[in-house]
């Protein structure tokens, strides 16, 4: 029973989120919102368990001198902190000019930020080792790629103005994106389409099992 | 267990006779019930005072439906526009009334809304009624000078009411009968594969080298002696690539414990965590190891996007893992964690349905499940034939769709007939 309860309730539950697509009237047109709301409740409640889970983790490593304790003890350190002073804040606590607002803007933003910004670094190092020609297809990769990075900044049209209206280096870029790359991506796109379908499928008439811990 | 008599080759045929009907019959696929009244008659509610040419015609051919294929309070008003609706012309805006039936007449009329003049068609959407109720409508047509946004004098002329009509809440989206069928169809082919496969009969799916490299890549992570990360994404558990994902992991988790190699799974959602956890916890029961598992191997970190992925690059460089799965939903960090998993020489194994990732992913990992096959994988690594059987479905769903993309562009291209209209989907 362990396992056939919640298969039960999903296959319920999935039939009835496929129904509500095609019907508008009462109660399934309240279904979605129905769901949704109780996915937060319950997503609220077990975000408790994942900040107990991260503390009962660092701890652990702080306490038993694991190798990079150090680390554990910055999570914890941080954690607290950003914790007590979000709730001696009260319900203020996100005001412009509140503590919790000068950490959030002056710590949280740029050291997002700065994990965003490696991005750069990491796209050149990639793009160089996926441009490089070894083969038919990288080949065609790199030309693509290099038409479509310089028809994408103003010195792609300077070098190619004498070419005819329509023909440019940004002509070629967007030709390049509205339809090879659209085609592409539309294709992908299909496919997972279809392969949502499917795993749903499997999910709703309890054939896939592995996400509640089962197989046969 | 035997194939339901639907199966059989005639009744599949007419199956799909009805079905082309019924999708020929889209386009036609209209609300019923609507009552269309004569035109009205324009008459003038103005002050004396104001000279009899500043009044405009009426509107005419006004129509009320209760709207279709919606979940009901709501009625559709449409009519025709005055002789006067022009540029420059008299009508500048037109009002809509409406009134509550008493004793079979129309009662206080209310105003529920205007639009400016100016177009050739109009339409009006009173989305505050009452499921029931029956109401009278009527549309004016205004004239006015506005000074400082004040309208100085008015006109009117209105047009008779309309009505009873009352709305209610319909049974079926008209709208969406494309996407009914085609579920209907691709569900039909799953089942029928899923049904042909556990009567024992062999099928047929192409190889995932990805999938392929999944034993490579575990036995790697033993014979180095070092862990494996399996990175489930960031999206939560109400999204279909994290479940994919977690079906994933199950196989992978039974793998890691039959080669007795350490599993990490760090997680950014506290669902994902949970149900992460018991799946594991499952896998390695089954594999006849449920000692090994330990509660920390699946550990949350953050829910916040790079805090999520500084964790585990750090996590990455410091431990330097054998291999790395990313297996689910991935934006903007994709590149950040495979190019770190890449400079440590980890083989990596990548899997998502976001289209912007992938080249990342092919970019900076060993190999990648593009789009579908993430959904398929589970289904792959099992060799359960009920799996691999809904995996041939799909795949007859994908050459249904291409068929119609050959014939698409055909009638397309030499303006046959409009047939893209068959696939447009209401949201």
């Amino acid at each position: 029973m362990r396992r056939e309860i919640p298969l039960i309730i999903t296959g319920i539950v999935g039939v009835g989120f496929v129904i509500q697509y095609f019907i508008p009237h009462a109660p399934f047109s309240y279904m979605s919102d129905w769901f949704s709301d109780w996915f937060s409740i319950v997503g609220a409640c077990a975000i408790v368990l994942g900040a107990l889970n991260l503390m009962k983790m660092s701890a652990q490593k702080v306490i038993r001198k694991k190798k990079d304790w150090g680390y554990a003890l910055v999570i914890i350190a941080s954690f607290l902190l950003i914790v007590i002073i979000g709730l001696s804040e009260g319900k203020d606590f996100r005001v412009p000019g509140t503590r919790f607002d000068w950490l959030y803007n002056y710590m949280y933003i740029p050291l997002s930020a700065t994990m965003f910004a490696i991005l750069a670094f990491f796209v050149a190092s990639a793009s160089y080792r996926a441009f490089r020609a070894r083969n038919f297809e990288a080949t065609l990769l790199l030309v693509a790629a290099f038409f479509v990075m310089l028809g994408r900044v103003p010195v792609g049209d300077v070098l190619s103005g004498f070419m005819p209206e329509g023909w440019r280096l940004s002509d070629l870029a967007s030709w390049v994106m509205n339809y090879p790359q659209s085609a592409g991506q539309r294709a992908i796109m299909i496919g997972i389409g279809l392969g949502i379908v499917s795993t749903s499928l499997r999910v709703i008439l309890g054939i896939e099992r592995s996400h509640i811990g089962g197989g046969k | 267990m035997r194939l339901p008599a639907i199966l059989d080759r005639k009744a599949c045929a007419a199956f799909f006779v009805v079905l082309i009907f019924l999708f020929l019959l889209v386009p036609n696929a209209r609300s019923q019930g609507q009552a269309v009244k004569p035109d009205s008659i324009g008459r003038a509610i103005s002050p004396d005072s104001l000279s009899p040419d500043l009044y405009p015609q009426a509107a005419t051919r006004v129509e009320a439906i209760d709207t279709p294929n919606d979940a009901g309070e709501s009625i559709s008003i449409s009519w025709k526009k005055s002789i006067d609706d022009y540029d420059g012309g008299k009508v500048k805006v037109y009002r809509i009334y409406r009134a509550e039936v008493v004793n079979g007449q129309p009662g206080e009329f209310k105003e529920v809304g205007d639009i400016p003049a100016g177009h050739d068609k109009y339409s009006f959407q009173d989305g505050n009624t009452v499921d029931g109720v029956e109401y009278f409508y009527k549309v004016l047509a205004v004239n006015q000078l506005r000074e400082n946004n004040i309208a100085t004098w008015e006109a009117v002329s209105e047009t008779l009411p309309f009505g009873p009509i009352k709305s209610s809440a319909q049974w079926f989206d008209w709208r969406r009968i494309n996407a009914f069928i085609g579920v209907i169809i691709l569900s039909f082919f799953i089942i029928y594969f899923i049904q042909q496969a556990k009567s024992g009969k062999e099928l047929f799916i192409r190889k995932i080298a990805g999938m392929e490299a999944v034993d490579e890549a575990v036995g790697r992570a033993t014979e180095m002696g070092k862990k494996i990360y399996y990175v489930p994404g960031l999206s939560d558990m109400d999204n279909m690539q994290t479940i994919a994902s977690i079906n994933i992991l199950g196989r992978v988790a039974e793998l890691s414990a039959t080669y007795e190699t350490y599993l990490e799974v760090p997680v950014c959602r506290s669902m994902v965590m949970i149900t992460a956890k018991e799946v594991v916890k499952e896998a390695y029961s089954k594999a006849g190891r449920p000692d090994t598992f330990q509660e920390d191997q699946v550990h949350y970190l953050t829910d916040d996007q790079f805090g999520y992925a500084a964790g585990i690059d750090g996590m990455v460089v410091r431990e330097k893992p054998a291999t790395i799965f990313y297996m689910g939903t991935f934006y903007a960090e994709s590149l950040i964690l495979a190019e770190t998993g890449n400079s440590i020489g980890a083989i990596q194994i990548a899997g998502t349905a976001m289209p912007s990732q992938l080249p990342f992913f092919v970019a900076a990992c060993d190999y990648t499940l593009i789009g579908e096959e993430l959904f398929a994988a589970s289904a792959y690594l099992s060799k359960e034939p009920k799996l691999i059987g809904s995996v041939k479905g799909q795949d007859i769903g994908k050459g249904i769709m291409l068929a119609a993309i050959v014939i698409g562009i055909i009638l397309e291209t030499f303006n046959i007939w409009n047939f893209s209209r068959l696939f447009s989907v209401i949201d």
